[in-house]
C-alpha cells in the first residue's frame, strides 16, 4: 500500500495563504510530513493567475502563470491549501494555455495539481487521531473546490475522523458566500449581502468556528462577523486538523 | 466610450437588496424550488446520465441546425402551418401585425411566450390598435400592473399574495379584496375565459419543435396556452430559431427533465402537440396556424463554437432559482428580458458585451447554474469568456460589440497586476511591504472602500508563509515540533 | 393583403439571410452518440404501470373511478348524476361515445333516472355553439389512445369524433382509460402509438386538472381548464 504513495510532493502556498493564512500554510506543510511525505516549497511562489484569468485578460494571467509552472518541474504532486487555486491550476490552465505552444507542459503540471485534503484522503489515506478539547465545529464548501475541482466530502471526512468534533451542518452549504474575487469589489452591495446572508447561517448552526478550504471564503466571512461583532471564529481546515492532531 | 458602460445592474441591484419585501419573496419561492428539483432527482446517476442525453440531444440539434430548420418548415407548411422567418425584432413585430390585420384581428390572447417579451410584441400591437392580453395567471398578474415577468417561469414570483390581493381588488371590474389564492385564482378564470371566448387571434411560444413531423410542442400547466392555441379562428406561433429537434422521441427526455427542472414536477398538467391547423372534419381549432422563426442574433451567437453552448437551452429556469445573486435582487434588476445566469450569458450576446458590461460581472461564478443546468451549459465558462470578449477584440470573434468594454484604468490595473506578479523579487518586496504596513491601509481607500462595507478590513500577517519557509530552510530545520 | 406580401416577401428574405448564416458557421465536429439506457430503465410490468399512473395523476388531484369493460358506462352514469351533472358533452363519432350513448338510451328505456344527466352531442362546429360550449356545459366525457406510467398521464388524439375543447373548456373532463394500453414512459408511449411518424392537427397528455402555482408557490386547480378530472379506469388487464 505504502508503496504507491509519493515520498516527495511540492507544495504551493497560494498568494492569499501566503499573506493572510501563512499558519495555514504552515499545518498544511506540517499535515504532509506527519504523513511521511517530504514537502518542497520552491521560492517565488506568487499566485496562480485566477483573478485575470476570470476578467478576461487571459495574457496578463499567462505571463503570471508560466512563471508559476516554471517553479515545478519535477514530476511531482503540487498540493494547495485551497480548492479554488486548485481548480484554477488543474481545469483552467489546460483552457488557457489552449493552443499555446507551452501547452504539454502545462497540460502535464495540470494532471499533478491536488488539493491538500483532496490529496490527504485520496492519496495518502491519512489516519487522524483527536487530541483536542471537545468542539462544534461548521463547515463552508467553497464552491470552486467542489465544482470545479470535484472534491465530494474529503474535508468532511477527516472532520469526522475526530472523535471529540462535532460537524453542525450549515444551511445551504452549497451557497456562495459572496467573496467571487472582483465580484466582491464590482459588485459589493450583492457579495455583502451574500456574506450577511453566510454569516448569519454559520452562526446559526451553533459552532464556534467555522472551517473551509478556501482562504478567500474564509477572509471573507471572517470579515463580515468581525464586522457583525460575532463570536464565531473561521480557521483554515489544514489549521484545524494540524492542531486537534498534534501535541505542542 | 465609457458612458456606454453604464447600465445600472449594480444600481438597481443595490436598490432591490433595500426591499426586504422582495428579497423574503424570492428567497421563500427559490427556497421552495431548489427543494423541490432536489426531490425530483433522487438519484444522481440517473440524473446525470438523463443530462448526458438531453444534452446531446440538444447539440446534435444545433450541429445539424440548418437542415433541421428546413426540414421542419417543409413539414410545417405539408401540414398546413404557415411558416414565416424574422431576423429582427422589429421583422417578426411586422410579421404578426400583418397576419392578424389580414384577418382583421383586433383582440389577441397570448399564451405565455418569452419570446414575444423578447419583441417586445404587446405595446407594439397595442400601439396598432390590437388588444394583446396575457391569459398565464402570472403573466395577467404583471400586465395589469404593467410590470415585465421577473422569471421566466413563475413571471410573478416578486409578488405575495397580499400584493396581487390589492391588485385585482383595485384592477378588475367588481372584485372584492381577498388573500385566499382559490378565490384569486377564480377571479382570474372569469375575466380570462371570456377574454378566450371572444379572441379573434391567440398566440403561443413554442417549447420544443419537431423537424420530423412539423410539429409544435407546448408545455403548461393553466390550459390557458390550450385555450389560445385552439379556442380562437387564429393561432400564431413564435419561436427562437434554436428551439428546433429532430425527432419526437427527442422531446421526450427533454421534457422529462424541463418540468423536473423548472418546478420540480414529474410531468406537466398538458404536453400539447399541435401540428396543423382544423382538420379536414374537425369541429374545432384554429382555421389558421401562422408561425414566425425569430432569429435577433442566434444565429451569430450558433457562430461561435464554445457560445453556441448558450443556445442549448430549454428555457427551464433553474439556474435562476440556484443562483445566489438572482436570489437576492430578483429578476427586475436585471434590466433586461431574460434575467438570471441564462441571461447573463444570452442579453449581453444579443445586445452587445460593452453594454452589458456589469451583467457579465454580476456573478461570484459559484458554478451553481452550470451544476443544475439539465443541457450542462458551461455558463461560467461563457461568463469567463464574454468577459474576454468584451475587452479585448480577438480576431475571428463575431461577438456583438466586442472590447467595447474595454477601460484604459482596467488595461492599467491587469498590466500592474502580472508586472507585479511574474516578478517573484518585486513580489516578494511588496510581501514584505504589506506584511509590515498593511495595517495602515486606510480603509477608506478606492476598492478596499467597497469591500470594507460589511466587512472588517483583512490585515496581511506579520510574516509570510515564503518568508517562514526560507527562515526554516536557512536554519536548516525541516520540523517545528 | 399589401401587408401579408410584403411580409411575406421580407420573411423569405429573412430566411435565406439566417440560413446562409448558419450554413457558414458549420456543423463542426461529429454527432454525440444518444445513450438511451436511462429511458430504457423505466419499465414495469401492467398491474404496476397501472398503480403508478394512478399514483402519479392522483398526486395532481385526479380523481379515479374503478370500472370494468362492461360496467364502466354505468360507472360514468352513477358519477353524472351523484354529482347532479345537468349535462355531459359527448362525441357521438367516437366508439366511447357511441357506446356510452347507447347504453345511457338502455337505461333510460329501463326506466333509471329519467330526469338525471342529459347527454349532448358535440356534433356542429364550434363556431355553431361556443357561447354555449363555455357557459352551458357541465362536464365532457372523452376516450384516450393510452395513459403513460412513468409520470401518470392519458394520451388523447383530438379527432371529427372527438374535438378539441371537450377535454378542456367544461369544467369537469370525463376520461375513459382502459389499463392495457399504459405505457411505461411518455418516450416509449411516442414509440408505441407511432406519433413520431405521423400526427394528427393535435395530440397531448394530460396529467390532472389545470392548475396553477403562480400566486406565491401557492397550488391552485381549475384556473382555465377543467377544474377536475376524472378517469374511468377500465381494468381489462386480466382480458388481455
Amino acid at each position: 500500500m505504502n508503496g504507491s504513495k509519493p515520498k516527495k510532493v511540492y507544495f504551493y502556498g497560494t498568494c492569499l495563504v501566503d499573506l493572510f493564512f501563512p499558519d495555514a500554510g504552515m499545518a498544511g506543510i506540517q499535515l504532509l510530513r506527519a504523513a511521511g511525505v517530504e514537502v518542497v516549497f520552491p521560492q517565488g511562489q506568487t499566485c496562480c493567475g485566477q483573478p485575470a484569468y476570470n476578467c478576461g485578460y487571459w495574457e496578463e494571467a499567462r505571463d503570471v502563470a508560466r512563471t508559476q509552472v516554471a517553479l515545478f518541474p519535477e514530476d511531482l504532486p503540487v498540493i494547495l491549501p485551497s480548492g479554488s487555486c486548485a481548480g484554477m491550476m488543474k481545469v483552467h490552465y489546460p483552457e488557457l494555455f489552449h493552443g499555446q505552444p507551452d501547452e504539454a507542459q502545462v497540460r502535464a503540471f495540470s494532471g499533478r495539481v491536488y488539493e491538500l485534503t483532496q490529496f490527504l484522503v485520496q492519496v495518502l489515506g491519512v489516519k487522524l487521531t483527536d487530541l483536542g478539547e471537545p468542539v462544534k465545529v461548521t463547515w463552508h464548501s467553497s464552491c470552486h473546490a467542489v465544482r470545479d475541482l470535484g472534491l465530494k466530502g474529503e474535508p468532511q471526512s477527516l472532520i469526522g475522523q475526530l472523535a471529540n468534533v462535532e460537524l453542525a451542518p450549515l444551511a445551504r452549504t452549497h451557497e456562495c458566500c459572496g467573496f467571487g474575487g472582483t465580484f466582491s469589489v464590482r459588485q459589493p452591495e450583492i457579495s455583502g449581502a451574500m456574506s450577511c446572508d453566510k454569516a448569519a447561517d454559520a452562526e446559526a448552526t451553533g459552532a464556534s468556528v467555522l472551517l473551509s478550504t478556501d482562504g478567500g471564503c474564509l477572509m471573507n466571512v471572517n470579515g463580515t462577523l468581525e464586522a457583525k461583532g460575532s463570536a464565531l471564529k473561521v480557521q483554515h481546515i489544514a489549521e484545524f486538523l494540524w492542531e486537534r492532531t498534534h501535541a505542542r | 466610450m465609457h458612458a456606454e458602460l453604464e447600465v445600472h445592474f449594480r444600481d438597481s441591484a443595490a436598490k432591490a437588496l433595500l426591499d426586504p419585501q422582495l428579497r423574503a419573496n424570492f428567497r421563500r419561492a427559490m427556497d421552495g424550488l431548489m427543494a423541490k428539483r432536489k426531490a425530483q432527482f433522487p438519484d444522481p446517476a440517473d440524473l446525470q446520465d438523463l443530462r448526458d442525453l438531453s444534452t446531446a440531444i440538444r447539440s446534435r440539434s444545433l450541429l445539424n441546425l440548418p437542415d433541421l430548420l428546413e426540414q421542419f418548415e417543409a413539414n410545417c407548411t405539408k401540414n398546413g402551418i404557415r411558416v414565416h422567418w424574422a431576423e429582427t425584432c422589429e421583422e417578426a413585430n411586422e410579421l404578426i401585425l400583418g397576419i392578424l390585420q389580414s384577418k382583421g384581428a383586433k383582440t389577441l390572447v397570448k399564451g405565455k411566450s418569452m419570446v414575444s417579451e423578447e419583441m417586445h410584441l404587446n405595446a407594439f400591437l397595442e400601439q396598432h390598435g390590437i388588444e394583446a392580453l396575457e391569459s398565464d395567471l402570472g403573466e395577467y398578474i404583471i400586465q395589469l400592473d404593467g410590470e415585465t415577468p421577473s422569471h421566466i417561469i413563475m413571471p410573478a414570483i416578486h409578488k405575495n399574495k397580499d400584493q396581487i390581493a390589492r391588485q385585482f381588488s383595485q384592477k378588475i371590474k367588481d372584485a372584492k379584496y381577498t388573500e385566499d389564492v382559490d378565490e384569486l385564482t377564480a377571479m382570474a378564470r372569469k375575466v380570462l375565459r371570456q377574454k378566450f371566448l371572444d379572441a379573434d387571434a391567440g398566440l403561443s411560444g413554442v417549447n420544443f419543435a419537431v423537424a420530423e413531423t412539423g410539429t409544435l410542442c407546448l408545455v403548461e400547466n393553466e390550459g390557458n396556452g390550450r385555450m389560445s392555441t385552439h379556442v380562437p379562428p387564429l393561432h400564431i406561433a413564435v419561436m427562437g430559431l434554436e428551439k428546433v429537434v429532430a425527432r419526437l422521441e427527442d422531446v421526450a427526455p427533454l421534457y422529462a427533465i424541463l418540468t423536473r427542472s423548472a418546478t420540480g414536477q414529474a410531468v406537466s398538467t398538458y404536453f400539447n402537440l399541435i401540428t396543423g391547423p382544423r382538420g379536414t372534419g374537425e369541429k374545432d381549432g384554429p382555421q389558421d396556424v401562422h408561425l414566425v422563426i425569430l432569429d435577433n442574433g442566434r444565429s451569430r451567437i450558433y457562430a461561435d463554437p464554445q457560445l453556441r453552448a448558450t443556445l442549448r437551452c430549454i428555457r427551464c429556469g433553474a439556474c435562476m432559482n440556484h443562483c445566489p445573486v438572482y436570489t437576492r435582487v430578483g429578476g427586475h434588476a436585471y434590466e433586461a428580458v431574460y434575467p438570471g445566469p441564462i441571461g447573463k450569458i444570452l442579453t449581453p450576446q444579443m445586445e452587445g458585451v460593452g453594454v452589458r458590461h456589469d451583467l457579465i460581472h454580476g456573478s461570484s461564478l459559484c458554478g451553481a447554474c452550470g451544476e443544475v443546468c439539465p443541457v450542462e451549459i458551461p455558463i461560467p465558462e461563457i461568463l469567463v469568456r464574454l468577459r474576454r470578449e468584451a475587452t479585448h477584440t480577438d480576431a475571428g470573434s463575431q461577438v456583438a460589440g466586442k472590447g467595447t468594454g474595454r477601460t484604459r484604468t482596467e488595461d492599467w490595473a491587469w498590466r500592474l497586476w502580472a508586472g507585479l506578479l511574474k516578478r517573484p523579487r518585486l513580489y516578494r518586496l511588496a510581501a514584505w511591504f504589506a506584511t509590515r504596513f498593511g495595517k495602515a491601509l486606510p480603509a477608506g481607500a478606492p476598492l478596499i472602500q467597497n469591500w470594507t462595507r460589511t466587512r472588517t478590513k483583512p490585515v496581511p500577517a506579520r510574516r509570510s508563509l515564503q518568508e517562514r519557509m526560507r527562515s526554516e530552510a536557512q536554519s536548516g530545520g525541516t520540523r517545528h515540533d | 393583403m399589401t401587408d401579408a406580401t410584403t411580409s411575406s416577401a421580407a420573411s423569405s428574405s429573412a430566411r435565406a439571410a439566417i440560413l446562409s448564416r448558419l450554413r457558414a458557421a458549420g456543423g463542426g465536429g461529429p454527432l454525440p452518440p444518444l445513450d438511451v439506457t436511462v429511458l430504457e430503465r423505466r419499465q414495469w410490468p401492467a398491474r404496476e404501470r397501472m398503480e403508478r399512473l394512478r399514483k402519479g395523476m392522483e398526486a395532481v388531484h385526479t380523481e379515479f373511478l374503478e370500472a370494468t369493460p362492461g360496467n364502466w358506462t354505468a360507472v360514468a352514469r352513477a358519477f353524472c348524476d351523484r354529482e347532479g351533472l345537468k349535462n355531459l358533452l359527448y362525441g357521438p363519432g367516437s366508439e366511447a361515445g357511441a357506446r356510452l350513448a347507447a347504453d345511457w338510451a338502455a337505461d333510460r328505456g329501463a326506466g333509471q333516472g329519467a330526469g338525471g344527466t342529459q347527454l349532448m352531442p358535440y356534433d356542429r362546429p364550434v363556431e355553431a355553439f361556443k357561447d354555449e360550449l363555455f357557459n352551458g356545459v357541465d362536464a365532457g366525457f372523452t376516450g384516450t389512445v393510452g395513459g403513460v406510467a412513468e409520470t401518470g398521464g392519458l394520451l388523447l388524439m383530438p379527432d371529427a369524433a372527438e374535438p378539441r375543447l371537450m377535454s378542456l373548456v367544461p369544467p369537469i373532463h370525463l376520461a375513459l382509460l382502459r389499463a392495457s394500453t399504459i405505457q411505461d414512459s411518455f418516450w416509449s408511449a411516442v414509440k408505441a402509438l407511432g406519433w413520431g411518424r405521423r400526427l394528427p392537427p393535435n395530440a397531448l397528455m394530460i396529467s390532472g386538472p389545470s392548475k396553477t402555482a403562480d400566486i406565491e408557490q401557492t397550488l391552485a386547480y381549475g384556473v382555465h381548464g377543467p377544474k377536475r378530472l376524472i378517469v374511468i379506469l377500465v381494468d381489462d388487464l386480466e382480458l388481455a
